[in-house]
């Protein structure tokens, strides 16, 4: 059975609802067993102290809203090039879920950085980009909720992801090199994770684990809802003829 | 194209304000940036090249949305997109035609409002080398993001939230260039980036409007 | 729309007729392209997505697109520079060279009617896509009209024509029913769990 049958909706649907109570309950038990590992059972850091613990939320979060982005990247490029629905219906749905990211991302850097550096904010070349890539979410949201003829706002909403996904690399390139000649406190870095040793590597991949397995969940009761909805809006429009 | 072309100017010079609306609007704004922060001239004269170029950016967004709207009413965007004239053309011709009556009165205004921004002198030559560089490249994603919402009732609004991102890597450029100039030190690496920066766009941002106004013409 | 196979035959224009809502308006914009559809169209060697295609044909539909600022000479002039041809040839086809200063505004609109139709006078092509045509046009408008759409035919030319009243033309017809299966939306196949 190639991939590509999963593009046809009935199958789709039949395939997710089995698959998906496997999916929750791998993403209680990865997420729930990450956070609970992460923030009580590891000992505080000599250096940072507790507020460290937040990368078991800040990384995850941040490591999914930039795949999320690159997810709806491919789908988008799916429809246009294949016109499958259900991938075009996947990118709709992830979008939600990507900003949710981005935000949590960026509370939780917020969060870890004010303690350390004193504001609550800094135009940090990271945070910077997450800033940016929140409102690219905002406005494919904006997009697909504005257009009413579905096809058409797949279509539109594709060309946007691809174009803001080419805008979004670059974005990042044009922060940096907007970052380097402001003289700035250390700046916040996600490579402390770098010299972390095991005993919060560990937690934390189970975390990453379990934000991912809590994605897919999210995506594919999202793409389903977005599936019976178009399904409702072919009948109402046929018993209409 | 030259008919085209032709077309849009007139159709902007006669559809009242035109150009002026676009630079009205630059003024305005560029005037109440000493009310928001204060006369110091010192403190006005750090931030003008920045101040400059923003002003300068949501001016061009004004005439943004209406670049296809009254051709996708009145079922000029059909007889264009059957023209032998490809579709990625005439999105660059409608492109140019607003950087005409935006852009380029702006890269007129921009040194003059310097004035009253204290801009240092060594600014000038450069800011203006930088919006020249970098408007043209504001009018072209501006007309992507004109090809995904035309028809929506506030498309204005939703307009600016798509285009504004994208304008960011040529901000962080063209500031930066007129920033570096003003305070004496080489522009020339940052005109460099923004100019390739502007050339990639024009050359790709009219296939993405035109996909996009192919799927609007159902 | 589903089923549809037919021979578009040079010399006779064809009326294209079915209640509102079947979609004549729909087919004549996916005959011009504007619409994607599945199936073969072909005019002699060129066929329907070929980049020459749109060469092929002139199309006229409900919208005049005319710009209300310029004037009749103007926008006539405009698509003899996108398409070619002689815009005062065209003006003279359909008896507009009076109006040729007016803005197009100042138009009444079976004035505004003429203007639009008077495109198809400016580059020869072979086919005439033309959507409900004769709308606003009074008696004398109507008979230019069909004149010269026999004339386009005579002269070896195709015209497909949705017209809801009676053209006084020398016709074939084509008639569009409501489809009688439901069509395919692969949102409806199978059960959902």
């Amino acid at each position: 059975m190639s991939f590509w049958e999963f593009a046809n909706p009935a199958r789709f649907m039949r395939l997710s609802g089995r698959i998906l109570p496997w999916l929750v309950a791998l993403a209680v038990l990865s997420l729930g067993g990450g956070l609970i590992w992460g923030f009580f059972l590891t000992p505080d850091a000599d250096q940072f102290g507790s507020t460290v613990k937040i990368i078991y939320i800040h990384v995850p979060s941040a490591f999914l809203a930039i795949n999320i982005y690159f997810m709806m990247f491919v789908t988008s490029l799916i429809w246009l090039i294949r016109r499958h629905h259900v991938s075009a219906l996947a990118a709709k749905a992830a979008a939600p879920i990507g900003a949710a990211m981005t935000l949590v991302a960026l509370v939780t850097g917020a969060l870890w950085g004010q303690p350390m550096w004193g504001t609550w904010w800094v135009w940090d070349p990271r945070l910077t980009s997450f800033l940016i890539m929140f409102v690219f979410y905002l406005g494919y949201l904006a997009l697909w909720a504005a257009i009413e003829e579905p096809d058409k706002a797949a279509d539109l909403t594709s060309i946007l992801a691809l174009v803001g996904s080419l805008f979004a690399v670059l974005s990042r390139y044009a922060v940096n090199f907007w970052n380097q000649g402001l003289h700035q406190g250390a700046s916040l870095s996600m490579d402390a994770e770098e010299n972390v040793s095991d005993v919060f590597w560990q937690p934390l991949v189970l975390s990453i684990i379990g934000f991912f397995a809590l994605f897919l969940v999210l995506l594919l009761i999202g793409t389903r809802t977005e599936i019976r909805s178009r399904r409702l809006r072919a009948m109402l429009m046929q018993e209409a003829n | 194209m030259r008919a085209l072309l032709l077309r849009d100017l007139r159709l902007a010079l006669r559809s009242g304000g035109g150009a002026g609306l676009g630079l009205a609007f630059f003024l305005i704004v560029v005037m109440l940036i000493p009310f928001g922060i204060g006369p110091d001239t010192a403190l006005l004269a750090r931030v003008a090249p920045g101040v400059l170029w923003v002003a300068a950016l949501l001016a061009c967004l004004l005439s943004l949305d209406r670049l296809f709207q009254a051709d996708a009413e009145d079922g000029s965007l059909d007889i264009i997109a059957l023209s032998p004239l490809p579709l990625e053309g005439a999105v660059l011709i409608k492109a140019l035609a607003h950087w005409m009556t935006t852009g380029l009165p702006l890269i007129v205004a921009a040194p003059v409002l310097g004035i009253t921004l204290n801009l240092p002198s060594g600014g000038y030559g450069w800011l203006i080398a930088s919006l020249a560089a970098g408007t043209p490249a504001l009018s072209a994603l501006g007309a992507f993001a004109a090809s995904l919402t035309v028809g929506l009732r506030r498309g204005g609004l939703l307009l600016s939230l798509l285009v504004l991102p994208l304008y960011i890597p040529t901000l962080i450029f063209g500031a930066r260039c007129a920033s570096v100039a003003a305070n004496g030190q080489d522009a020339l690496p940052a005109f460099l980036i923004l100019a390739g920066l502007s050339l990639g766009t024009l050359a790709l941002a009219p296939f993405a409007a035109a996909a996009a106004l192919r799927s609007q013409l159902r | 729309m589903a089923g549809l196979s037919f021979v578009l035959a040079a010399g006779k224009p064809v009326l294209l007729r079915g209640p509102n809502g079947v979609g004549k308006s729909t087919l004549l914009r996916a005959l011009a392209g504007l619409v994607p559809c599945t199936g073969k169209v072909e005019i002699g060697n060129v066929a329907l997505g070929d980049e020459d295609w749109a060469e092929q044909l002139a199309y006229a539909g409900h919208l005049d697109a005319i710009k209300p600022q310029l004037s009749v000479a103007e926008n006539l002039g405009f698509w003899a520079g996108l398409y070619g041809g002689d815009a005062g040839a065209a003006l003279a086809v359909f008896e507009l060279e009076p109006l040729a200063g007016r803005l197009a505004g100042d138009c009444s609109a079976g004035q505004k009617r003429r203007i639009g139709l008077a495109r198809l006078a400016l580059a020869k092509r072979h086919l005439w896509l033309l959507d409900e045509p004769s709308t606003a046009l009074d008696a004398a408008a109507t008979a230019l009209l069909a004149k010269h759409i026999t004339a386009h035919c005579a002269a070896g030319g195709m015209a497909l024509i949705a017209t809801h009243t009676d053209l006084p033309l020398d016709a074939e017809t084509l008639t569009l029913a409501p489809p009688s299966a439901k069509t395919a939306d692969p949102f409806l196949e199978g059960a959902f769990v």
